[in-house]
């Protein structure tokens, strides 16, 4: 069987003014893939998820997310997608509940709806003492937890992830990539930027961008065959200092 | 429709859980008002005076005890010689001396013509002067009674009437400033404080990402304001009705939509300056200098507008207050209907259509 395309991207370009930020990318991603989508800061890789996004518009090229158009359709693309940014996407002073309910209803989610999913997020994250707390009083960890569950509310197609695991301590990080893989495994294609080389070996694919452009593209293991390195990290270094 | 009332309903839990926005929305407006009303006052009551007496006779006295009398002043102290004048003034409570020449009965009826000399402390020119003409008032009554059976020649008399404050209550002029001012400052400040803070915090981009429209965002954002300025509208008339007795003169109904109005004016405001700043200082900085200043300058609030200079009057055709206080003053004090503050209204809504234009561009271009 054929696998479906989730996203689809083609010489997709964005040109701030003289700067070229993002230049002439092309790549698929696969439903249910874990993609990881790397490069150093500045490398483009924030420009280039938020023209995926909708927020943001390209200058030339072609790219199709979810089967809609980002240049004509990226309001269904928002219907589609679950975002989280690196800033935590949470009210601090709105109780988990209270988050949970806002962004279920800003999706659409009916109250049923809401509650069945609350409850259900509950039950998964161990919630129930802190579901009245307000966010702010939480630890980062439950933060990233209950912000990665609240942008799967809605059930999206695809999940982008903007350096979901900066600051948080390494079994924390094990824990939210159990998330991923969990999300993953149940059909949601993951689209996630970062900056920890141990977290692109999880991908099923990476994307290393250097200077707006990508300089590679494959599996962590054929990447690193093809570098004749050991880790990820070896790989990064070698393409980021050219 | 629901999804809307859910957003309403978070922006409502913002504004209560932040005790510090709690306090500017509903502290500040009682307590301006409370201080421009009680403190903040041109009138003059039981203001302490001296008297030096050279004469000491019958007419001196007779003067003396009518001033004494009015509610006006409250005779301090007597002084015995000039030198003294100084001295009193210097102590800093007296704050007018009525200085009595001698032989004053005695030159009345010779002369036709006594002198009394008014000295006052002009440290505060305001005061100093109301005191002169209250003095002067008193007099002229005294005289008037006086002559009341002898039959001069002619005499002109002129009848004052301070029409719409007869009283001439500060607290007239300043309800519709004040009124004006928090209008302002909870409509522009707070809103583009609440849109910035998003932006800073990083889930205005959570929510440029959800299917909600950028302008959803903002007519969620601003709502509960509106909903808010409005009760503070209600509270200020209140306040002033019940507690400095402030008549409504003109249509309730008309000053309620012209305050709606000038919300929306404020509220567009509010949402322009939370386009151009960054951070909820910059928002803060922007609004306080940029709004606040020039409704408390040169509005016409304190400061009259025609006793400006020129560029200044010019200045203050585009400052959004002055309209809304000839508005709210012709409604309140006057009470004019809409035939004459159309043009005002005009003028305000024009204004309010320029400044959603100019935000709804400035946000798009924000976006890409």
């Amino acid at each position: 069987m054929k696998q479906e395309n989730v996203i689809h991207v083609e010489n997709l370009t964005k040109k701030f003014g003289d700067f070229t930020a993002v230049n002439a990318i092309t790549f698929d991603v696969e439903k249910g893939e874990i993609f990881g989508f790397l490069g150093a800061n500045g490398a483009g890789k924030t420009t280039a998820m938020k023209m995926l996004i909708g927020i943001s518009n390209p200058t030339s090229g072609k790219a199709n997310v979810a089967g809609f158009d980002v240049f004509t359709n990226a309001e269904a693309i928002k219907k589609s997608i679950g975002y989280m940014s690196q800033k935590f996407a949470l009210y601090d002073d709105l109780t988990v509940k209270e988050n949970i309910t806002f962004f279920g209803g800003i999706y659409g989610l009916t109250r049923k709806q809401i509650n069945e999913k609350r409850c259900q997020l509950v039950e998964e994250l161990g919630l129930q003492e802190i579901t009245n707390e307000l966010v702010g009083s939480l630890p980062l960890g439950w933060k990233q937890k209950i912000s990665f569950s609240v942008a799967l509310l809605h059930n999206p197609k695809i999940v982008f992830l903007d350096e979901p695991t900066g600051g948080v301590d390494p079994i924390t990080r094990r824990q939210f990539w159990e998330m991923i893989y969990k999300a993953a495994h149940q059909g949601t294609t993951i689209f996630v930027t970062t900056h920890y080389m141990d977290e692109a070996e999880y991908c099923d694919r990476v994307s290393i961008m250097v200077n707006g452009k990508i300089e590679a593209l494959d599996t962590p293991k054929k990447l690193k065959e093809q570098f004749k390195v050991k880790n990820m990290n070896d790989v990064f270094l070698k393409l980021a200092r050219g | 429709m629901k999804r809307f009332i859910g957003f309403v309903k978070k922006e409502f839990y913002h504004i209560f859980r932040d005790k510090r926005s709690l306090f500017i929305l509903f502290g500040m407006p009682i307590a301006q008002i409370m201080l421009f009303g009680f403190a903040i006052t041109n009138e003059i009551n039981n203001v302490d005076i001296a008297i030096l007496d050279h004469s000491k006779d019958a007419t001196t006295k007779e003067i003396i005890t009518k001033i004494s009398a009015s509610k006006y002043f409250s005779i301090n102290q007597f002084i015995e010689k000039e030198s003294d004048i100084e001295v009193v003034f210097k102590k800093g409570k007296v704050k007018a001396i009525l200085n009595f020449e001698k032989d004053f009965t005695k030159n009345l009826i010779t002369k036709k013509h006594s002198n009394i000399q008014v000295i006052t402390d002009a440290t505060d020119p305001n005061t100093a002067n109301t005191i002169s003409n209250y003095v002067n008032a008193i007099l002229q009554n005294y005289l008037k009674e006086q002559n009341k059976n002898t039959t001069s020649a002619y005499q002109i008399v002129p009848q004052t009437r301070m029409v719409y404050n007869p009283e001439l209550k500060s607290v007239y002029m300043f309800v519709p400033g004040v009124m004006t001012m928090i209008l302002m400052l909870v409509s522009a400040m707070m809103t583009s404080i609440s849109i910035t803070r998003e932006k800073e915090l990083g889930t205005m981009e959570i929510l440029l990402v959800s299917p909600l429209k950028p302008f959803q965002v903002i007519i969620g954002k601003v709502f509960p304001y509106i909903f808010l300025s409005i009760i503070n509208a209600i509270v200020i008339i209140l306040l002033s009705i019940f507690i400095f007795k402030m008549p409504v003169q003109g249509s309730l109904l008309l000053l309620g939509l012209e305050s709606v109005l000038f919300i929306i004016t404020s509220l567009a405001l509010g949402i322009l300056i939370s386009t151009i700043s960054a951070t909820q200082q910059t928002a803060m900085m922007i609004s306080l200098m940029g709004l606040m200043l020039p409704v408390i300058l040169l509005s016409g609030f304190i400061f009259p507008i025609s006793s400006m200079p020129v560029p200044m009057q010019v200045i203050s055709n585009i400052i959004p207050a002055k309209w809304f206080i000839i508005i709210i003053k012709g409604i309140m004090l006057k009470g004019v209907g809409l035939q004459y503050i159309w043009k005002e209204t005009l003028i305000l809504l024009g204004m309010t259509v320029f400044f959603i234009g100019l935000s709804v561009k400035k946000y798009k271009i924000r976006l890409e």
